[in-house]
């Protein structure tokens, strides 16, 4: 069974919510990656977002571009990400998903890259310029492959066509908290709640909140009404701060449990 | 088969990609754009702008001196640089925020390269009392400061973009994450046909004024059609407006000309189709300057306009189905190019257009007399007479 599957059986059956910790491949290094996720699965994190840099991030704010373009200053490839996630997965069973643009899939090919992800240990795909309507080909290589496609549901998604994302996520649905790009935010609109609780009664996949969730308040209040938090820049905006750090998968460990306590409270 | 069909693909590109907060606006997007097209109001409203405002008709001008340098054409300028604020970007702000107006929406984005579309963009915001937010590269601000200057006297924000390479790419990449977060209340022009559907059929529809105009213009003059049409493609929305209207008469050639920099054998050029791969940027499915990882690559071009590493999804399927040729011509032949149209016809034109023009003795050298050929002389070139005096006078 896919990894991630498996990781929200065993999560709903002890009653928790997932926590979902992404970071940028290759920033400040792919050998720093290797660590920072090993370091994550010690913090009791319970899937992993290995965010594929990308030369024009469109649904990404300052934080998650700026990492974007120093990891491709040091010449992340796809391919190298995927070496490091057979590395990775010598080591641990903890669930991967990729998170990448589509144009790298594209370039390197839908077939070859699902083949060769899973091959390599990768559980699930996020590709966030890729919706439904764009996404034929794609699922039927993820499928046959056995990856997840984890599509999103946004604030402006109407209920039919959140039925529809709905029945053609795999893995978990990615609920975006607000409209506009990922990045830390003071506050987490309060409709969410309503819009969580609609979104329930079409579907019992997983699913887990991001974009905007920077602080253990927040994502524990998202973690009460949710299935799973997802936090991305606050995390890799702390991984720069320490990138020089000789402790930084240490420090990036007591980071994240600390967000791992505020989901599991 | 008439394209897009019914998911925005031209054959195998084109299409949406975006993320999924941007999916239901485009959805409605479409809607209410085929409902203006069917709308007789709408259409007697936008021909009103275009006339009034814009001042169209333009001329299409028999320029025969120039034509008498090239010997085996008679060349005729569709002469889209009398509109109003320089260039052929009017037709298309015009279109767009009279659909903003219909969708209530209260504010207005826009990316800009050169500035060109920025100010036709600006002007129409402060003709309809709209707020106006244009994002522009770092760079362009600093190497277009005259444009910002208008834009801003026409009530528009100019925001610099400082994110990747402080270009024209990167604003859309800014423009885009804007609207994203400002869904709401915000339209986005988008000044070329580029882009998420339906944005290259609406910019298509928007400007085919261009070619509709020439169609009738060209006949009435020669009483048959123009044997091969000319123009310059960035993006390639004043190609796209000159081609369509002539797309079901197949015996009309049409050549686009992309801009080759410093050359095509450098990496430091702006032709997409001649030389880019299929990829995906800003929404759409073309072709694209990319590395072998599928990174988008930089582009290079004397002229602002032509600096974009895409093109419109359209331009790669007439590529793809030979409907269209593709051509470069590099800053040099350009500048060489405005030189001449200047000093045979008094008309000094735009560093985009100059790139269409600059392909006329190449062209001239295949073929027999007389061949008749329609150019889109797609804007003025006021704007680019720093980088004209800096190149051509040293100054």
């Amino acid at each position: 069974m896919n990894r991630i599957d498996h990781k929200f059986i065993q999560l709903r059956s002890s009653g928790k919510k997932a926590f979902i910790a992404f970071l940028t491949a290759g920033d400040p290094d792919l050998a720093a990656t290797e660590q920072l996720v090993l370091a994550f699965e010690r913090a009791g994190v319970d899937i992993v977002e290995i965010g594929v840099p990308f030369s024009d991030p469109l649904a990404d704010g300052p934080t998650i571009q700026a990492a974007s373009y120093r990891s491709l200053q040091k010449g992340t490839t796809l391919a190298a990400i995927l070496e490091l996630v057979t590395r990775i997965r010598r080591k641990s069973d903890i669930p991967l998903a990729l998170m990448t643009y589509y144009n790298p899939v594209f370039n390197f090919g839908e077939e070859k890259f699902a083949v060769q992800a899973a091959a390599a240990g990768v559980d699930g795909i996020i590709i966030p310029d890729l919706p439904l309507e764009e996404a034929g080909p794609w699922r039927a290589f993820a499928a046959r492959e056995g990856l997840a496609t984890v599509f999103f549901l946004a604030p402006t998604t109407g209920p039919e066509r959140a039925a529809a994302v709905a029945s053609a996520s795999t893995g978990f649905i990615y609920f975006v908290s607000i409209a506009g790009i990922t990045g830390a935010r003071q506050a987490v609109p309060s409709e969410i709640k309503a819009k969580i609780s609609l979104a329930k009664t079409l579907t019992d996949k997983p699913l887990c909140v991001g974009f905007g969730v920077a602080t253990p308040a927040q994502a524990h209040a998202m973690a009460q009404i949710a299935d799973g938090v997802i936090v991305g820049s606050a995390i890799v905006k702390e991984i720069n701060i320490n990138a020089k750090a000789k402790d930084l998968p240490q420090r990036m460990q007591r980071f994240v449990a600390g967000l791992v306590r505020a989901v599991k409270r | 088969m008439k394209y897009p069909d019914s998911n925005g693909h031209y054959g195998q590109f084109g299409g949406r990609f975006v993320p999924e907060t941007l999916m239901t606006l485009l959805l409605d997007l479409e809607k209410e754009f085929n409902k203006a097209m069917k709308d007789p109001s709408f259409r007697k409203e936008f021909a009103f702008y275009l006339r009034e405002y814009a001042g169209r008709p333009t001329g299409l001008y028999h320029a025969a001196r120039l034509s008498q340098t090239l010997k085996t054409l008679k060349v005729y300028l569709k002469r889209e640089d009398l509109l109003h604020t320089g260039a052929h970007k009017v037709n298309n702000t015009l279109g767009q925020i009279l659909l903003a107006r219909r969708m209530k929406k209260t504010r207005v984005i826009a990316e800009t390269g050169a500035g060109q579309h920025g100010v036709a963009t600006a002007a129409v915001c402060a003709l309809f009392g709209l707020k106006c937010v244009v994002y522009m590269g770092a760079e362009d601000v600093e190497r277009q400061s005259l444009n910002v200057a208008r834009m801003r006297l026409m009530g528009a924000q100019v925001i610099p973009v400082v994110s990747g390479s402080k270009t024209l790419k990167d604003a859309m990449n800014e423009a885009i994450r804007d609207w994203v977060t400002n869904v709401k209340d915000t339209f986005y022009i988008i000044g070329t046909v580029a882009g998420p559907h339906p944005y290259p059929a609406m910019v298509r529809e928007f400007q085919s004024v261009i070619g509709i105009e020439a169609r009738k213009q060209f006949l009435a003059r020669e009483k048959k059609l123009p044997d091969i049409l000319l123009a310059c493609v960035g993006g390639g929305s004043n190609a796209m407006g000159l081609f369509y209207p002539f797309l079901d008469d197949t015996q009309v050639k049409f050549i686009g000309v992309e801009a080759a920099g410093h050359g095509l054998h450098t990496k430091a050029h702006s032709a997409a189709l001649c030389k880019g791969g299929v990829g995906v940027l800003h929404g759409t499915k073309s072709r694209l300057l990319q590395d072998a990882d599928g990174q988008v690559q930089l582009a290079h071009s004397i002229s602002a306009g032509l600096d974009y590493p895409g093109v419109g999804p359209e331009h790669a399927h007439y590529k793809a189905t030979g409907r269209a040729t593709y051509v470069a011509i590099t800053d040099k032949e350009a500048l060489v190019a405005a030189q001449l149209l200047a000093r045979t016809e008094g008309i000094i034109p735009a560093l985009e257009s100059a790139h269409a023009l600059a392909y006329l003795p190449k062209l001239a050298r295949k073929v027999k007399a007389p061949t008749t050929v329609l150019v889109c002389l797609s804007g003025r070139g006021d704007k680019d007479m720093n980088t004209i005096k800096e190149h051509l006078f040293h100054e």
